[in-house]
């Protein structure tokens, strides 16, 4: 592995973590200002406009219920790229980004399932219906979970990766067929659907509370993600560190003469 | 030669118990003599034979169907009219079922090493397998579907759309399941977790597997669209599903 990081040299100076590390130190506390910042304005907006005159007060629960959908998908988007960045460019970083960036999604749409169970009560009267965004939201929930299982199952980190990248670029090329497929089921057993807001018809006054609180919510996952990046890189040294400390205290004990070097070592 | 010391401790260094090196020198004659067809035969063989297990999932098959009418009661009519969905369904968990074993027993006794190191694309390898997989498990779901139907009491064109629809839509569960039993190869317990990996992903062959059925037996619905988006189903995954399950193999080994 070694002989062939001649030819990528520059690739793999900016893949590495210990500058990944120091870079994101410097800039997540300005990302975390920039999510308070977008969140103060976004729920202050949430919360001054007027309600709708049909659904009254419970139209606020938009506000976080569809920037937690789109990001759903945009977090299984940003995991399939690093899934390709694992396979395809071996980049170490990738795999750190996919595996962390699992259950920031699975909570997102885990929001965007329970918000909308919430706003389906006073609105359709019932906790849930088998619409066909609901059903492939609650999927892609249950493919987040098949993931999260999947890296919890492989005790080796390098290999859970890339059998993690190719499930989930897998995943990624069947999203748009179970979606397809559920949309076609939803016709075929629901002809009359329920009502929905439609994107084109959405009336400004609700429209700027919505991309404030999407902006908001984008900052927000950028933010964790790069937290939980820097837990994880963290994670694996002390790891690789514990692993180095007791073999040097296995070697420590086989011989006397070693043994207040390896108790000593980190 | 490299790999003479990194990938071949596990065929030196265990005693092989004598079925394993009955299978493994048949494998490797396999693949010297006569290639992929013997490779099909082989595992055909080895499925059907003592210990492969690919009755089981027929078996298995018959006891959710004949659970089914102690959870939602004797009704004729009602088990009629929810049949097909109950046959489909008890066929996905079935054909689940046995897809852990895929590449299980090859990685067990190390032939999963000679089918790496072969000159054949590994996709070729897997899809042959796939094939072999389908006919020893696949096949006899579909073959035991209308004596199941009968239980269900569904009429003949009920019958005969479902034996259909399940002799196109199984493959795609059984491509799709191997990139699942791939990933899973090398987990002490991957069983369960090759079902929770492609449950979600055959969610789209249960959907129009069941439609076209309903279409066929419900008279404004066309036939033709669902089923030739199952046909489509098990085209795309008989290639995404190889693929991926190459992909698996060679890094689940490093």
């Amino acid at each position: 592995m070694n002989e062939q990081s001649l030819a990528i040299r520059k690739f793999s100076d900016l893949a590495n973590p210990t500058r990944f590390l120091a870079l994101s130190g410097a800039v997540w506390p300005w990302m975390a200002a920039a999510t308070a910042l977008f969140f103060a304005v976004g729920l202050y907006l949430c919360f001054a406009t007027v309600g709708d005159y049909q659904q009254g007060e419970t139209v606020r629960i938009m506000y976080v219920h569809v920037p937690a959908a789109w990001l759903s998908m945009m977090c299984y988007s940003v995991m399939a790229i690093s899934a390709l960045g694992t396979l395809v460019w071996r980049h170490p970083l990738a795999d750190v980004s996919a595996k962390t960036a699992a259950p920031i999604g699975a909570c997102f749409t885990f929001i965007a399932l329970v918000t909308g169970s919430l706003w389906g009560k006073p609105m359709w009267g019932t906790w849930w219906v088998w619409d066909a965004r609901l059903t492939s939201v609650f999927v892609l929930f249950l493919m987040y979970l098949g993931l999260i299982a999947l890296n919890r199952a492989v005790d080796d980190p390098a290999r859970a990766a890339k059998v993690g990248a190719i499930l989930i670029l897998v995943g990624f090329v069947n999203i748009p067929i179970i979606k397809f497929s559920v949309d076609w089921w939803n016709t075929l057993h629901q002809p009359a659907s329920v009502i929905r807001l439609d994107g084109p018809a959405i009336d400004p006054e609700f429209l700027r509370p919505l991309l404030v609180m999407a902006i908001a919510f984008t900052l927000l996952f950028f933010t964790l993600h790069v937290l939980a990046m820097r837990n994880e890189i963290l994670r694996r040294r002390v790891a690789t560190l514990r692993r180095l400390a007791a073999r040097s205290a296995g070697r420590g004990a086989s011989g006397p003469a070693t043994a207040g070097r390896g108790e000593g070592h980190p | 030669m490299r790999w003479r010391q990194s990938r071949f401790p596990r065929l030196a260094g265990r005693r092989c118990r004598q079925a394993d090196e009955v299978r493994l020198r048949s494998y490797a004659r396999a693949w010297k003599d006569v290639g992929m067809t013997a490779l099909l035969l082989r595992d055909l063989k080895l499925s059907v034979r003592a210990g492969g297990g690919a009755m089981i999932g027929v078996l298995f098959f018959m006891t959710v169907v004949a659970v089914i009418p102690f959870g939602v009661g004797p009704d004729l009519n009602l088990l009629a009219r929810i049949g097909p969905a109950i046959l489909w369904i008890g066929a996905l968990l079935a054909a689940l079922l046995g897809l852990d074993r895929l590449f299980q027993a090859e990685r067990e006794d190390g032939s999963l090493d000679l089918l790496l190191m072969q000159e054949t694309p590994l996709v070729l390898t897997v899809l042959v397998k796939c094939l072999a997989h389908w006919l020893a498990t696949g096949l006899p779901l579909v073959l035991a579907s209308p004596l199941l139907s009968l239980f269900m009491n569904m009429d003949v064109s009920a019958i005969g759309a479902t034996m259909l629809t399940l002799l196109v839509g199984t493959p795609a569960i059984t491509f799709i399941g191997a990139a699942g039993a791939a990933i899973a190869v090398a987990l002490p317990r991957g069983g369960l977790l090759v079902s929770i990996l492609v449950l979600p992903l055959a969610i789209p062959v249960l959907i129009f597997g069941v439609s076209a059925v309903y279409a066929a037996i419900q008279e404004p619905a066309p036939f033709l669209p669902p089923f030739l988006f199952l046909t489509a189903l098990t085209l795309v995954f008989a290639v995404i599903g190889p693929v991926a399950a190459a992909a698996a193999l060679r890094a689940s080994t490093d």
